[in-house]
């Protein structure tokens, strides 16, 4: 070991050793995004003439504009669902002792070790018109005729809420562990009851833990192509289905492509606003 | 107005507290504070001393005995209905607020409207010191400034009672005494009956009217500073608070308020039998503080051979090796020349005076 430099900064050599996954990235990420909003631009399936005819074409038709907001208004709901239920989990989990705090990563976990096909499926047994509740609803007389429950909104959500929790319940966990708990007791000896304590310290403490929570299952949610076709079935298409439908069945690239561009579009604009309310949330992160 | 309120009185009676694994955190604690009063709770980290905080707080509900506030019996309230401040070890600082906010919280949560607000929490921060930082986030603030404003956020509630958690331990020595002389002003103009939990002493003895002393869950004894140093009342307290010589020997004859006691050293003195009577042929520890030793000339005292001299400062302190084979300190204030004692010297020594031994009957 000669002498290093009195300069070097310790922590200044990390830019290379992100080169193998920059040149990965580049080659199956970049390029192909490339060449898809190449084929974008183009008005025929053949790629022969240039134009923005796909997006036009894709904004003034009201139904793939529908099914644009079916799938974002999807996402929402199913983040909805998982921060209400995920966040009393998160909490419960910073509030009992070891043996329960293993207990509860095990149930959230869980989702995440059965594969997506096979939770699907289970999905299609619980909600289907002979399935676990309506069987258990009927036989126990509470209802005459099945409810429809698979292949409606209200299952979709269901099944990718159930399969999204662990990404949304894990950030909660990290960002509730990082409050400090004598925070609760000195505003409850100041006079706050629960409620203000909740919403005035604890909430704001965890927005980080929220932001990515959220971020996170909204990706995830709309673009859980699996579970989106197989629980809502043909009478409820989004935009993964479109797309794959576009390009597979219709081989239609070009429209293909441009949906996909103004899926990603959407996406990421959905997502720059978690991010910017979270670094708005940033100054709350230095418990 | 908190500073016209005065202080409440605050009484801990027959206070018990089990774990839910049956074992005793606090047994029969009785305490009786009077309005106004600074009181420190000073024992070693496990005895007890926390726990006993948390349940006059409200964040424990202890297993028997009573918690009254002035006229009130508070056993029942929620820490949010009890109104008593707390000033947190690591001040606790809600770190997404500003200053002004975390000093307002508590008036906030109370319904006051914002205007009231804004003034009593800047007339709070300048009775703190700190009028400038009204605006600035916890994190930007020094630990003192911190706990400054974690001050200022407790006496924003107008409390009863005041409990300080071990306060001073996490500021560095300097600016600790600051802090000490800093709270003692403060408790002086507002008047709130204090509780500071304390493993320091020290503190202890320099910022309370009067010490509560715990071990192991029970109280050993509860007095002024100079009681508890001068005349404790239990083995614990003797060594605990302060520095003292352990001392074995034998009662020879015993009355209510001497007893001479032959010490295994070789010598008889006379001491205070500090926990009651003692019986006569009895084996006892003697306590007798290194500073209330002195040289002497004649057959009087016990003999002993000097190991070790250290001068720390303004006193000296010698080692003494006894002939029973025990190490006895002695230490002598500084004064003009100090004759310095070399090692393997022989002395004799002997308590100052008879008070300033104490003896406890001895415990197998």
């Amino acid at each position: 070991m000669g002498a290093a430099p009195a300069s070097r900064d310790v922590t200044s050599y990390g830019m290379g050793l992100a080169a193998p996954l920059a040149l990965f990235f580049l080659l199956f990420f970049v390029a192909p995004l490339l060449q898809l909003f190449w084929l974008s631009l183009h008005n025929d399936t053949a790629g022969l003439h240039w134009g923005l005819g796909q997006y036009l074409h894709f904004l003034t038709d009201p139904f793939s504009l529908s099914v644009l907001g079916s799938t974002l208004l999807l996402g929402a709901e199913v983040t909805a669902v998982c921060l209400v239920l995920g966040f009393p989990i998160a909490w419960l989990y910073q509030r009992v002792g070891p043996r329960l705090q293993t207990i509860i990563i095990l149930i959230v976990l869980l989702p995440l070790l059965t594969s997506v096909v096979v939770r699907t499926f289970a999905w299609i047994v619980i909600l289907g018109r002979q399935g676990i509740i309506n069987a258990t609803l009927q036989s126990l007389g509470i209802i005459d005729t099945p409810l429809k429950l698979l292949y409606t909104q209200f299952g979709v959500v269901i099944a990718l809420a159930q399969v999204q929790m662990p990404l949304m319940t894990l950030p909660l966990i990290t960002a509730l562990g990082r409050i400090d708990p004598n925070l609760d007791d000195a505003s409850c000896s100041l006079g706050a009851g629960s409620w203000r304590t909740f919403f005035r310290v604890v909430l704001p403490l965890s927005l980080p833990g929220v932001i990515a929570g959220c971020t996170l299952t909204y990706a995830a949610a709309i673009t859980a192509f699996i579970t989106q076709s197989l629980v809502g079935g043909g009478q409820m298409l989004f935009m993964p289905m479109y797309l794959y439908q576009q390009a597979s069945t219709l081989q239609n690239w070009p429209f293909a492509s441009a949906i996909s561009i103004i899926f990603l579009l959407a996406v990421l604009a959905v997502v720059s606003v978690f991010t910017t309310l979270g670094r708005l949330s940033r100054g709350y992160g230095g418990a | 107005m908190a500073e016209a309120q005065g202080g409440r009185s605050l009484v801990v009676d027959a206070v018990t507290h089990r774990y839910p694994s049956g074992a005793l955190a606090v047994e029969n604690i009785n305490l009786d504070i009077k309005g106004g009063e600074i009181i420190a709770l000073l024992g070693p980290s496990g005895c007890g001393k926390t726990t006993l905080l948390r349940i006059i707080a409200g964040f424990i509900a202890q297993t028997q005995g009573r918690i009254i506030i002035g006229d009130d019996i508070v056993d029942t309230l929620p820490p949010n209905r009890r109104a008593v401040g707390i000033v947190f070890q690591n001040y606790a600082l809600f770190p997404h607020l500003s200053i002004s906010e975390n000093v307002a919280y508590g008036l906030a949560a109370r319904g006051i409207d914002k205007a009231t607000r804004q003034r009593e929490s800047q007339r709070l921060l300048e009775l703190v010191q700190l009028p400038t930082m009204a605006e600035r986030l916890p994190r930007q603030l020094s630990g003192g400034q911190q706990q400054r404003v974690a001050l200022a956020r407790a006496l924003a509630i107008k409390p009863s009672i005041l409990l300080l958690d071990e306060p001073f331990a996490a500021l560095d020595k300097n600016l600790r005494l600051d802090m000490q002389i800093e709270v003692k002003r403060l408790q002086r103009v507002s008047g709130i009956t204090t509780l500071i939990v304390t493993h320091d002493q020290e503190e202890a003895l320099s910022m309370a009217d009067r010490v509560a002393v715990l071990s192991q869950g029970k109280l050993e004894q509860f007095g002024t500073p100079s009681d508890v140093y001068d005349r404790p009342q239990t083995l614990f307290v003797n060594t605990f608070v302060g520095s003292s010589n352990r001392m074995p020997g034998v009662v020879v004859s015993a009355d209510r308020t001497a007893a001479k006691i032959r010490l295994d050293a070789g010598a008889e003195i006379i001491a205070r039998p500090a926990a009651g009577a003692l019986t006569e042929g009895g084996r006892v520890t003697v306590c007798i503080r290194p500073e209330h030793l002195q040289f002497v000339g004649d057959e009087t005292g016990f003999a002993g051979v000097v190991g070790m001299s250290l001068p720390l400062g303004a006193t000296v302190v010698h080692e003494v090796t006894t002939a029973d084979g025990s190490g006895v300190k002695i230490s002598q204030a500084r004064i003009g020349e100090t004759r310095a004692l070399d090692s393997g010297a022989a002395v004799r020594l002997a308590p100052l005076a008879p008070s300033l031994a104490n003896a406890f009957p001895a415990t197998l």
